[in-house]
């Protein structure tokens, strides 16, 4: 038995690339949570001293504890809530939550690298609080953090793997069934390792690019 | 002592010296002035080997400082070349340059313990005697941190002796210090320079100083050497008008 | 809450496993990291571009297929099967240290230039410039994202659990959940406790290092330093 089979290769790559559809829709979804979400956290972790401590301290707590973790959290724990989801929706969930906590600081380094003159001119004009975060602050933050955000869509585009610990049918759980049926892995999962350098290599030198093209201006 | 023989030396387009040729011999204390970009700290820096000529050569001690001879002909030098060329020339920089990670008695006997091979007592020894020399004796233990820097350039200079140059370079030393510094440092120049042997090339605005430091004073423009006098005539009556131009502007800053 | 003793202790029969591939994880992680940082700013373009290839090639694929590859793929080509928990020492060291070597090249080129000028006019060789002047200085710059990047490894020892490793994670999903299934709260919770306490662990020991190095080379640990690496984060 030949240790790379070509035409076993050619007969599992259908299947990886259904795989790696799930992979990046669940990256897509996850990421428009950790955006949305990560602004909220940012913005509420600037807010009074108690909601600021509570926001701060769960950030934390999230950051520092697995993800795989969290995802096997909410698998479990809401159907107990009687919360009944799909594992893929459980999934995206998680990932969104976890790299809320990641964009969120993101954010917060972004604001605070807003001169403190431009929320002096913003009070001084008696801009509406809403106002000065949606006219003055936001628009010089977003720009600037754009990059690390990126960096943040590849790394979790990397840990979607993790939802195959609920089942999820994503590249590497393609790979696992395909590969466990004809107990070939060598195929499955190198193929699995290259789609993953193909999109996320180029992905990565294009923030890089991005950073830099921040960085001269 | 030193030889440069038709250096040139290029950023890029930019030409900063051109077929400069000069000598310094044993002993001699030469100070180099010129307006700021003239290229003085590029000399020190060649004679450092931390640049390398485009075109020429430069000796130290009647070796070359980055080509071997070869069968009669001159071929680029290796790192180990130059290193060992490095050992006999001492530097003392603008901005100090003491290693942070180190006390004050750690930058001393660095390079004598690991360069030269001296034990570690009697690098200590060198390292105690350098440092009451330079009127630091108390300092041995602290970090470079606490001192003014008055104090870290005297150390800096006693780093540079303890490895015992033949040849020491100075570029504008007092330049970063506050000026109720400068004097003390300059003392500690005099005294090294009339109890010692050592070749020193010195750059510095401190005319003063350099009127009674020097035996030879060198001015330079646009990458040339344009006078080159002892300091008694240079600076009472230079040749040159563009001199006269540079000395007035200095001296009236 | 009354079985939570029952839960800690099965729990506790993880930590074992846990233990072993983080702290074996993260010594991997550190000499891989020096080893291809310096490699990364090597004078020879060839032990450059080999480095840039292995910096790359981890960093752009998945741990989780990283680690199935080691597990199900090696063995087929070199004839014999690694065990499992070694097997996720070498990728958890592998991969976190690809990450590291950035870690390390930047702070090695953070330090000013006029340090390794200094240590040239003092005739200093190559390898000592290196150990004795210029990497002192660097590990003061790298111990905040070195911080971050430990605690990343520690939560992808969860992982482990794919391959049949009795970690703590494993033990909280194959052995507490199947018998007390409706106190999954509870079981989960306490186990994100413990990864939380492993994690202030590591910040703390991480912090002691930054002080002492800090001190080493004059300085107060800069907030500043340890806020940028939160900022740019490594995952
Ligand atoms: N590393 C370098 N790259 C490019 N140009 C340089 C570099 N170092 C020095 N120069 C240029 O060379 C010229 C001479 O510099 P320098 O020797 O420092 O002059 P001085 O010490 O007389 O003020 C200047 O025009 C300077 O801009
Ligand atoms: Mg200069």
């Amino acid at each position: 038995m030949n240790v790379w089979d070509w035409n076993f290769a050619a007969e599992i790559l259908p299947a990886l690339l259904n795989g790696l559809r799930v992979t990046v829709i669940a990256t897509v979804l996850g990421s428009v949570i950790a955006f949305a979400l990560g602004l909220v956290l940012a913005v509420l972790g600037r807010g009074p001293r108690p909601v600021r401590i509570v926001v701060r301290g769960l950030v934390e707590f999230i950051r520092s504890t697995p993800l795989l973790v969290q995802i096997y959290f909410l698998y479990f724990v809401l159907p107990g809530f009687g919360i009944v989801l799909g594992a893929l929706t459980i999934g995206v969930l998680a990932l969104g939550v976890h790299y809320a906590t990641y964009t969120s600081e993101v954010y917060r380094a972004g604001i605070e690298a807003v001169p403190r003159g431009q929320w002096e001119a913003a009070t001084a004009l008696s801009l509406p609080r809403g106002r000065v975060w949606t006219g003055v602050v936001l628009p010089q933050a977003i720009p600037r953090v754009l990059p690390a955000l990126g960096n943040y869509v590849i790394s979790m585009f990397k840990e979607t793997p993790l939802l195959i610990g609920i089942g999820v049918l994503d590249i590497v759980g393609q790979a696992r069934q395909v590969g466990g049926e004809n107990f070939r892995y060598v195929e499955a999962y190198t193929l699995a390792g290259l789609l993953f350098l193909l999109l996320s290599y180029p992905a990565a030198l294009a923030v890089r690019r991005l950073e830099r093209r921040r960085a001269v201006r | 002592m030193i030889v440069f023989d038709g250096v040139e030396k290029r950023f890029g387009d930019h030409v900063v010296l051109k077929e400069l040729s000069f000598s310094v011999a044993p002993g001699e204390h030469v100070t180099l002035i010129g307006p700021s970009g003239s290229g003085k700290t590029t000399i020190l820096r060649l004679l450092m080997t931390l640049e390398k000529v485009d075109a020429g050569t430069i000796s130290v001690g009647g070796r070359y400082l980055s080509h071997i001879e070869r069968g009669g002909t001159l071929v680029p030098a290796d790192e180990k070349h130059s290193r060992e060329v490095r050992k006999k020339i001492g530097m003392v920089f603008q901005q100090f340059n003491l290693f942070p990670n180190m006390t004050v008695r750690g930058n001393l006997i660095e390079a004598p313990t690991r360069v030269l091979g001296l034990s570690k007592d009697e690098a200590n020894v060198r390292a105690q005697d350098l440092l009451d020399l330079v009127g630091l004796g108390e300092k041995i233990d602290a970090h470079p941190t606490q001192l003014s820097g008055g104090q870290q350039q005297r150390v800096a200079i006693a780093r540079a002796l303890a490895m015992r140059p033949d040849v020491l370079l100075l570029d504008e030393v007092t330049s970063a210090l506050d000026p109720e510094l400068v004097a003390g440092v300059l003392k500690l120049l005099r005294d090294i320079g009339e109890s010692t042997d050592i070749t020193i090339l010195c750059v510095t605005h401190e005319m003063g100083f350099a009127r009674d430091f020097s035996d030879r004073v060198m001015m330079f423009d646009g990458g040339r050497v344009i006078e080159d006098a002892p300091p008694g005539k240079l600076f009472t009556d230079p040749d040159h008008q563009r001199t006269r131009d540079f000395l007035q502007a200095v001296l009236n800053h | 809450m009354e079985n939570l003793g029952t839960f800690l202790s099965v729990l506790s029969e993880g930590l074992p496993e846990t233990l072993t591939a983080t702290i074996g994880g993260i010594a991997l992680t550190i000499v891989l990291s020096l080893v291809a940082g310096l490699a990364l700013l090597s004078p020879s373009k060839t032990v450059r571009v080999i480095s840039r290839i292995y910096v790359e090639g981890l960093r752009g694929t998945s741990e989780v297929v990283q680690l199935f590859w080691i597990f199900f793929v090696l063995p087929v080509l070199v004839g014999f099967q690694i065990v499992p928990i070694w097997a996720g020492v070498l990728v958890l060291g592998l991969n976190h240290g690809a990450y590291g070597a950035e870690i390390v090249r930047g702070a090695v080129q953070s330090v000013p230039r006029a340090q390794y000028e200094g240590a040239i006019a003092l005739g200093l060789s190559p390898a000592q410039r290196m150990r004795r002047v210029i990497l002192p200085q660097a590990v003061v710059e790298m111990l905040p994202p070195f911080n971050n990047l430990f605690i990343q490894l520690l939560k992808s020892t969860a992982i482990l659990s794919f391959v049949s490793v009795n970690e703590i994670t494993r033990q909280a999903q194959q052995v507490l959940v199947p018998r007390f299934n409706p106190q999954a709260f509870e079981i989960f919770m306490l186990l994100l406790v413990i990864y939380l306490v492993l994690s202030l662990i590591i910040t703390a020991v991480m912090r002691f290092l930054e002080r002492v190095a800090a001190a080493r080379v004059g300085r107060r640990p800069s907030a500043e330093a340890r806020r940028q690496a939160a900022g740019a984060g490594v995952a």
